[in-house]
């Protein structure tokens, strides 16, 4: 009975259950609904989420409260960015990637000496950060849609390429592997977990916290503008407020896949693991047919549900 | 430290003040009709939601906590309000009657947070999203779309005077004085020390729990009577109303000083803080800026407005 309790305790395991249960759900409901193309797709989206979630999980993980509510606004800019940078040519793929990534990057770096440097509360630094990237897009963008996938862009998130699989599978498995080796296979990785768990310990080891978090939040930044890229060659054109939607889900994705928000533990699959959790969930909900509000008060409640699992913080009784 | 230094600490809404003096003086500049009665009315009454939602954040921020639902918290309140109020009549009864609803609406949403944040010991951050989503659910589900209008008068008293003076300035005044009494309360003590160190105040006996679901009770209530005066703005239910407010009260509330960590601030600051808030709005509207970089300078200034008191009140 313990060694079931300790195991349910683990995130991994609990996201993986989570999963299977909603995947039979959403059988049982719409015969079809676990069919390899339907799940291929439903892992596209999560794909975009989890690359998000990537960037807000290394910021959690970094400690000291880390939080990213700009991430929302840098998938806008991203988006928009790629978007007029290719403006529908397949050849400006490459040079529309890097202008995407280099500005949120640049954005996410700023961010960071906010935090840092200045030492404002993350969430009240990127959440200031969300309000002026957001006046940045009304300029840029003059409230517009504005912006063109490139054809080619939009078949490598939208249609098989390999194995049946469209292309941004094989970049979401790309970046998990770049994750695990980052955290898990190099000094800086350790580092992060170090100054998450105990910043004053890991600064008077003599580790440059100050710089390894501006990196997070830098870092944070990039996979942003590289959701940006994902969603408008998902959609195929961007407007101002597309990445909102990612926020919270963002940070969701993160809690489920058992990172703690107080820092310092956790690792990236488990929060993949999580994004495909929350999008299944939202596709489930979808499927029911149920009218937006009913869905909703379900998302809430499951997402309660979870907390009760995994979001709960210590006791004071010790 | 110089003397200037020694006034300012652990007083960072001094700098608010200022700011907001600033922000005042600019504005009377670019509008020179700024100080006649009317549109220092329409003023109060544009920014008296933000100001009300910012007051009952601040209660939550000090023990620690946050609370992001207070948004949806205001379309729960304001649909409950108006479906009660055409439920029974358009009477001056049904009136007060929906009102009640619209408090106690509040006050529950309060307490089910608290509840799930403090006995629960759930996430406060991600507690407060998921319960915002719910409530908001359930405001689409009560009034799937805007309409639904209220009676007469319920807005001609919202809009309207008393003993000479708008109600408006009236419930700005009351929001106040409740804020005056609750500071000579030991329950703002025992809020700041749940915040300042939770294990410690545990330590001391102090029933953290309880004292934290009355900080997210304030809020709900807070919430409640900023959707009361934006219902007498808009004259209708709307299940969407009040979206922008949660982030932005939380803007306010770290405006005014008080700090996210918990365990100091003060609520009287947030209201500078909220003022300040619209009064940047005010400017930038008045400054005859390009209509498209309006929300670009807004949002600089207002970072530039966080960051500077954090930086002022840590010296």
């Amino acid at each position: 009975m313990n060694r079931i309790k300790t195991l349910l305790a683990e995130p991994l395991v609990l996201a993986s259950i989570a999963i299977l249960v909603l995947l039979a759900a959403g059988e049982l409901l719409s015969p079809g609904f676990a069919r390899g193309d339907q799940i291929t797709r439903l892992l596209t989206v999560a794909a975009i989420l989890g690359i998000a979630a990537a960037g807000q999980s290394l910021v959690v993980i970094g400690g000291r409260e880390g939080i990213d509510l700009s991430v929302g606004a840098l998938i806008s800019l991203g988006a928009l960015t790629a978007g007029n940078v290719m403006s529908g040519s397949n050849g400006a793929i490459l040079p529309a990637v890097l202008a995407a990534g280099g500005v949120t990057f640049a954005i996410g770096i700023v961010n960071g000496l906010g935090v840092t440097a200045l030492r404002i509360p993350p969430l009240v630094m990127t959440l200031g950060m969300m309000g002026v990237i957001q006046g940045g897009l009304v300029v840029l963008s003059r409230g517009a849609p504005s912006g063109n996938a490139a054809p080619m862009l939009m078949s490598f998130v939208n249609q098989p390429l390999l194995l049946g699989l469209p292309g941004i599978l094989f970049v979401w498995a790309l970046i998990a592997v770049a994750m695990w080796f980052l955290l898990r296979r190099t000094s800086f990785g350790y580092a992060v977990y170090a100054m998450g768990s105990n910043e004053r310990a890991a600064a008077l080891t003599g580790m440059p916290t100050s710089l390894l978090r501006t990196l997070l939040y830098g870092l944070s930044g990039l996979f942003a503008g590289l959701t940006g890229v994902c969603v408008i060659g998902y959609t195929g054109n961007s407007f101002i407020s597309v990445g909102d939607q990612y926020v919270l889900p963002s940070i969701i994705a993160v809690v489920i896949g058992g990172v703690s928000l107080a820092g310092g533990a956790g690792n990236y699959f488990g929060v993949m693991l999580g994004a495909i959790a929350l999008t299944l969930l939202q596709s489930v909900l979808t499927t029911l047919q149920l009218e937006f509000w009913g869905r909703q008060i379900i998302f809430g409640a499951v997402l309660l549900g979870l907390m009760l699992l995994y979001g709960r913080q210590k006791q004071l009784r010790v | 430290m110089t003397g200037m230094a020694m006034v300012l600490r652990g007083r960072s809404w001094l700098v608010t003040l200022a700011a907001l003096l600033v922000l005042v003086a600019v504005n009377g500049v670019l509008q020179p009709n700024l100080f006649t009665g009317n549109v220092l009315k329409s003023n109060l009454t544009v920014f008296l939601p933000l100001v009300l939602v910012a007051i009952g954040q601040t209660y939550v921020v000090l023990a620690g906590d946050i609370d992001l639902s207070v948004g949806a918290i205001i379309a729960l309140v304001n649909v409950v309000t108006v479906a009660v109020i055409n439920a029974v009549g358009n009477g001056v009864g049904a009136v007060l009657l929906g009102v009640t609803a619209g408090l106690l609406t509040g006050i529950v949403s309060g307490l089910f947070n608290g509840f799930l944040v403090a006995v629960m010991r759930f996430q406060p951050i991600v507690t407060t999203f998921a319960t915002g989503i719910i409530f908001s659910g359930m405001a689409l589900w009560l009034l799937p779309t805007a309409g639904l209008p209220v009676p007469a008068v319920y807005w001609r008293t919202y809009s309207g005077s008393l003993l000479g003076l708008p109600v408006t300035l009236w419930i700005f005044a009351l929001a106040l004085l409740l804020v005056a009494i609750l500071v000579r309360r030991p329950f703002l003590t025992h809020l700041a020390a749940v915040g300042g160190s939770r294990t410690g105040a545990f330590q001391t006996g102090l029933p953290v729990a309880r004292i934290r679901i009355q900080g997210y009770v304030l809020a709900g209530l807070f919430s409640a009577f900023a959707s009361l005066c934006l219902t007498g703005e808009t004259a209708s239910g709307d299940p969407l109303m009040g979206r922008m407010l949660a982030l932005s009260s939380i803007s306010a509330v770290v405006l005014g000083g008080t700090a996210l960590a918990g365990g100091s601030g003060s609520a009287f600051g947030s209201v500078l803080g909220a003022l300040v808030l619209g009064m940047i709005g005010n400017v930038i509207f008045f400054a005859g800026l390009p209509f498209e970089y309006q929300t670009l300078v807004q949002g600089l200034i207002t970072l530039a407005a966080l960051a500077g008191g954090i930086l002022v009140a840590r010296r």
